[in-house]
């Protein structure tokens, strides 16, 4: 027989083999399916694996796709480090994807629009954020629910937006007027997606490093999230932080929206983000709310999703699988959580 | 002497390289109430959850009754006689004390068997004179009536061996007494008990036979607990003599804290009515009361926690405008909270966190919202010297320290910071002889240089050892102020219990 026991301590190599671990786990799990959908499992993994990171061009799109799971990530990594259970970061993204939008067809030179995109984007996601935080400070409203919730409010008046007032009236479909040409994102390398909004995504990792670990919000942050009452007898205002941090999570949040209208879409549909929101959960999962390990993260889920297409076109497995990958990967993930703070002993008759 | 209730052989269980328990032996007989004494981290706990199930141990084996017996959990401990009642309860709230008894104690097609669970309790009240209230909720319970619940809780469920740790830490004397007519009565009905408390003279009243533990192994045993003295026993749990502080005479100077008819309203626990109380400098002032008579207001309005709805407070003569941490800090308040690991410390943050977290917005831990992780670094490591706090380094997860490092950590965050006025609560409940010789040292040292401390505290002897004068609460009021040379615990506990005039 077999039970779990307290750890006394946690190996610090444990944070980088956990993820590690957990992926291989749902690698490993997800084989079966590809063998049930008949194709060879190394052969289909090799493909996702070449189509993802194989040449350079693969690799800017797998990029282009990581920048918003970056910034999702480090939304959900910051909100959670105060256990501020932002769940909504789907919608704050898709309040700055409206909101850049809305900006960026004003016509006006392109990087004032690109900067307002930017400033109007964060303070949209910002501003969902806060509700969800508001209803928790001010009436203990549960956020978890109040974030996810809040998620299909937007995603449906996001819809009836353009499906009626907001509508292209050039295009029959529903989909929102574009930006001005203006105002798209340089792109780094001719030939390729590779968007300025990336390099972009890759410097807010370090700056939300810096702040978790530097800076007295930080300070205040972590020690709000891992004891509210201690941090109340330390004199810190734990209604404020989190409050700073629902704006900070949800700016974030909203930056990947504007990514993906400023530097992909150059307009608003109703899958602009294949639920890049909840991604970022797993991302921030993965890289155990630390904003440096949200990179690699979000590159893995991205080269899923990038390698996944390539895969189906090649092997006839379902480009779902990516989906499946994820999930796998974040419930392997909080098992894998589950050893931090525990380990396996034998029990029963000795031998 | 009848056979043993219980006979735990050889028991070994490590933590890593730590031993928490080598070898040790153990038994109880029925009837009979067995001491179990040692320091913090001596292996007290170590050995009671390997008892209860909640550790396997490495080696050796638990007879009960004589026959060898397989113990991987609770549920096999319960099944086996054995019963605890931990420090912290395990009980529901909201549920009434009926309830909570008949929790987990399957009735008949899945319906709870209510008369069956009455005629039980009132059958344990009339053999030990054990009762409560079955209806009443535990929420209105005071604390001992809650232990009491535990009590009945491990007899209901079939108890014929008893542990109770630290069970006196949260009782007032009345109810100590009570408590062990209860267990003196239970062993003379045959149970075995396992009492842990650090208190030797509770332990030497009502034992009939002490294990001390020291390092994890059996350091002593004593066959007669009551002819055997204080030091004698302080000694094999420490391995050395220990001599009690010596209070030195001292002038108290000006008021550096003074309430002036504080009333509070609003705020969980019993509100604070007109209080009015001061502490001089060089002084230090007890608060005794049972608990729950507003220490708890007390300590969150000097603490800034909690302000008053009316009455007024001066810290060093200015007087306090907004209460709040910072800003008593600011005019030179230094605060230790009662509970260490809820309120005091982030157990999951590296130690340097927690002792920096106070102040952390201020010149010495930060600049423009930017921290110093060098100066905090400087700032732990030095305490960590100072104050003998033993641990790997300033980034040692909090949690993994033992209390009375904890507690010195919290001391140290204050004391660097040369305080005015002191307010601590409770400043060494859980700790052990040697911890809490430190804590009083450093208290008297600080009353040296000119400190006002006002210490809230429940045990009568450690306040009549280090204070000046003793406030005693009851309900919310003051019930009266006696000075170190009037006070006895006779006194004060008339005065705790609301039985002598408003003094």
């Amino acid at each position: 027989m077999f039970r779990l026991e307290a750890r006394t301590s946690t190996p610090a190599w444990f944070n980088l083999a956990l993820p590690l671990v957990a992926i291989a786990v749902a690698l490993v799990l997800c084989s079966g399916l590809i063998a049930v959908a008949g194709a060879g499992v190394i052969e289909a993994y090799g493909v996702m694996l070449s189509a993802s990171l194989g040449d350079s061009y693969a690799i800017t799109e797998t990029l282009v796709r990581a920048a918003p799971m970056i910034f999702t990530g480090l939304a959900v990594a910051i909100a959670f480090r105060a256990k501020f259970w932002n769940i909504g970061a789907e919608g704050q993204l898709l309040a700055g994807a409206v909101a850049s939008c809305l900006v960026g067809a004003i016509p006006m030179p392109g990087y004032l629009a690109m900067l307002l995109m930017a400033v109007v984007g964060a303070a949209a996601g910002a501003l969902i954020a806060l509700v969800p935080a508001t209803l928790r400070v001010k009436f203990k409203v549960d956020d978890v629910v109040s974030s996810l919730l809040l998620n299909s409010v937007i995603y449906y008046a996001l819809m009836a937006l353009i499906e009626g007032p907001w509508k292209d009236t050039f295009s029959g479909y529903p989909i929102s007027p574009p930006i001005e040409d203006s105002a798209n994102f340089p792109v780094l390398i001719e030939g390729t997606r590779l968007h300025i909004g990336v390099v972009v995504a890759l410097i807010a990792a370090p700056v939300c490093w810096f702040l978790i670990a530097r800076t007295t919000l930080g300070f205040r942050i972590r020690v709000t999230g891992e004891n509210p009452e201690a941090a109340r007898y330390g004199g810190i205002n734990v209604e404020r932080v989190l409050l700073s941090t629902a704006l900070l999570s949800g700016a974030l949040a909203g930056l990947a929206g504007v990514g993906e209208v400023g530097g992909v879409h150059f307009q608003v549909m109703s899958d602009i983000s294949p639920g890049y929101g909840y991604s970022g959960i797993v991302v921030a999962m993965l890289a155990r709310l630390n904003p440096l390990g949200v990179v690699p993260a979000a590159i893995f889920l991205a080269a899923v999703m990038t390698g996944a297409e390539a895969m189906s076109r090649a092997t006839g497995v379902p480009a779902f699988l990516s989906e499946v990958i994820q999930g796998t990967a974040l419930l392997a993930m909080l098992v894998a959580l589950l050893f931090t703070a525990y380990r396996i002993r034998r029990v029963g008759a000795p031998a | 002497m009848s056979a043993p209730l219980i006979q735990m052989r050889g028991i070994t269980k490590s933590f890593g390289a730590v031993k928490a328990n080598d070898s040790v032996d153990l038994s109880v007989a029925p009837g009979e109430i067995l001491g179990l004494l040692g320091e913090n981290g001596a292996g007290k706990t170590t050995l009671m959850n390997v008892l209860f199930g909640a550790y396997a141990p490495d080696a050796g084996e638990i007879l009960i009754e004589g026959r060898p017996a397989a113990i991987h959990n609770s549920a096999d401990a319960l099944a086996a006689g054995i019963g605890m009642v931990h420090q912290h309860f395990h009980l529901a709230p909201r549920l009434t004390v009926l309830e909570n008894l008949l929790i987990g104690i399957p009735g008949k097609f899945g319906r709870i068997d209510r008369a069956g669970g009455l005629a039980r309790l009132n059958e344990i009240g009339r053999q030990h004179g054990l009762n409560l209230d079955p209806d009443l909720p535990v929420s209105a319970l005071s604390v001992g009536e809650q232990q009491r619940l535990e009590i009945i809780k491990a007899l209901f469920r079939g108890a014929r061996l008893l542990i109770l740790d630290e069970p006196t830490a949260v009782l007032a004397p009345t109810e100590v007494d009570g408590l062990f007519a209860a267990l003196r009565s239970m062993a003379a009905q045959g149970l075995g008990i396992i009492f842990i408390s650090h208190k030797l003279n509770e332990v030497r009243a009502l034992t009939h036979r002490c294990v001390v533990l020291r390092h994890g192994k059996v350091a002593g045993r004593v066959d007669h607990p009551a002819e055997t003295t204080s030091a004698q026993m302080a000694k094999l749990m420490c391995g050395h003599e220990i001599m009690p502080p010596i209070k030195e005479v001292s002038t108290p100077g000006a008021p550096v804290l003074t309430l002036d008819g504080v009333s509070t309203s609003g705020h969980g626990g019993t509100p604070l009515r007109e209080v009015s109380l001061f502490v001089r400098a060089g002084e230090i002032l007890g608060i005794a009361g049972v608990s729950g008579n507003g220490q708890r207001a007390l300590a969150d309005v000097i603490s800034g926690m909690l302000s008053p709805s009316a009455g007024s407070m001066t810290i060093a003569g200015k007087a306090v405008a907004q209460f709040s941490p910072r800003e008593l800090q600011a005019l030179g308040l230094g605060r230790i909270p009662e509970d260490r690991m809820t309120t005091g410390l982030v157990t999951n943050l590296p130690l340097a966190d927690s002792m920096v977290l106070p102040r952390i917005g201020t010149e010495a831990f930060s600049r423009k919202g930017l921290l110093d992780p060098a100066a905090i670094r400087a700032f732990a490591e030095a305490q960590i010297k100072a104050y003998d706090i033993r641990c790997p380094g300033p980034m040692t997860r909090a949690g993994a320290l033992s209390g009375g490092n904890l507690q010195k950590a919290l001391l140290a965050r204050e004391l660097a910071f040369d305080p005015k006025v002191l307010i601590v609560s409770q400043p060494t409940r859980g700790l052990d002889i040697g911890a809490a010789r430190f804590i009083h040292e450093k208290f008297l040292a600080m009353r040296a240089k000119g400190c006002g401390i006002i210490v809230i505290g429940e045990d009568l002897e450690e306040l009549l050892m280090l204070c000046d004068r003793i406030a005693v609460m009851y309900e919310g009021r003051v019930a009266g102020t006696l000075s170190s040379a009037d006070a006895t615990v006779a006194r004060l506990g008339l005065l705790m219990t609301g039985a002598e005039g408003r003094a």
